[in-house]
């Protein structure tokens, strides 16, 4: 099935961080998400849209609201044309950070949602889908 | 760049964060707050999040570091009015906050400041 409604937005300034985290609110609110799983997709968006900014030096965020065999989902996707990640099963790992983070991040995001997807090559970019079911 | 206001109540300073906070708006809080314990003196520290439906890692770090850096001018953290939907996130995401303390409301945030503030005083005589 197609996804219902897909945009995308600019992940670049700091300021993203919090569109990107107030536009999630949006959507998992009116697609009628549970409070706790709004959070949790909310929080998922926050971490992914500041390495986005922070180690890719800036990107996009699209979005979709899908629905296929019968549930409601949205469907988060951060691209960036950045340095890329060397090493992505380290940089999954809980308290891995090459910056000056916590290193909660990616591995984080993981256990917020239901699907994780990442993709990175260095010097060409890295690409994290997720997904929450409703 | 917004800056979040740090009121003084007798001994204790209260931070009420009320908005969707920029990283560089959490960072210069972190300073103010330092600052301000430094010139007044205060023993204790209250931070209200009730009104945040969001707590990531970023804004739960400094949350952390206001708490070991507070105690290193010999005031104490107490955060309060965390919502059980950013308690339950804030543990999947796998930050524990430890050595955070915590209460339900303001008021018993107070509380908790006021007889710690007590028992410490007793132990300083001693
Ligand atoms: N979009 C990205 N581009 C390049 N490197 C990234 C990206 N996202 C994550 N990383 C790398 O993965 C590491 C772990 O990320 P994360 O778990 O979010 O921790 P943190 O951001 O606190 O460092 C980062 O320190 C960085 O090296
Ligand atoms: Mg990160």
């Amino acid at each position: 099935m197609p996804p219902i409604r897909t945009d995308w937005v600019e992940v670049r300034a700091e300021s993203d961080i919090v569109h990107a985290r107030q536009l999630v609110r949006r959507l998992s609110s009116e697609m009628g998400f549970r409070l706790v799983d709004q959070t949790k997709l909310v929080t998922a968006a926050s971490e992914l849209a500041r390495n986005t900014v922070v180690h890719g030096g800036g990107g996009r965020l699209s979005w979709e609201c899908i629905a296929e065999e019968g549930r409601e989902g949205i469907r988060l996707t951060f691209h960036d044309c950045g340095p890329g990640i060397a090493d992505v099963q380290l940089a999954l790992k809980d308290g891995w950070s090459t910056g000056k983070g916590l290193g909660m991040g990616l591995s984080g995001t993981k256990r917020l949602v239901n699907e994780f997807e990442i993709e990175s090559r260095p010097g060409r970019g890295t690409r994290v889908t997720i997904t929450k079911w409703k | 760049m917004e800056r979040i206001p740090i009121l003084r109540m007798g001994k204790f300073l209260l931070i009420t964060i009320q908005v969707d906070m920029h990283d560089t708006t959490a960072l210069a809080l972190q300073d103010d707050l330092m600052a301000k314990i430094a010139r007044s003196g205060a023993r204790g520290v209250l931070i209200d999040i009730s009104a945040l439906d969001v707590v990531d890692s970023y804004i739960g770090r400094m949350i952390a570091d206001i708490s070991m850096m507070s105690k290193l001018l010999h005031a104490r953290t107490v955060l309060v009015g965390m919502r059980p939907a950013v308690a339950i996130t804030l543990v999947e995401l796998g930050l524990s906050l430890r050595g955070v303390k915590t209460a339900l409301d303001v008021e018993k945030g107070m509380e908790l400041l006021a007889a710690a503030l007590e028992d410490g005083d007793a132990a300083d005589q001693d």
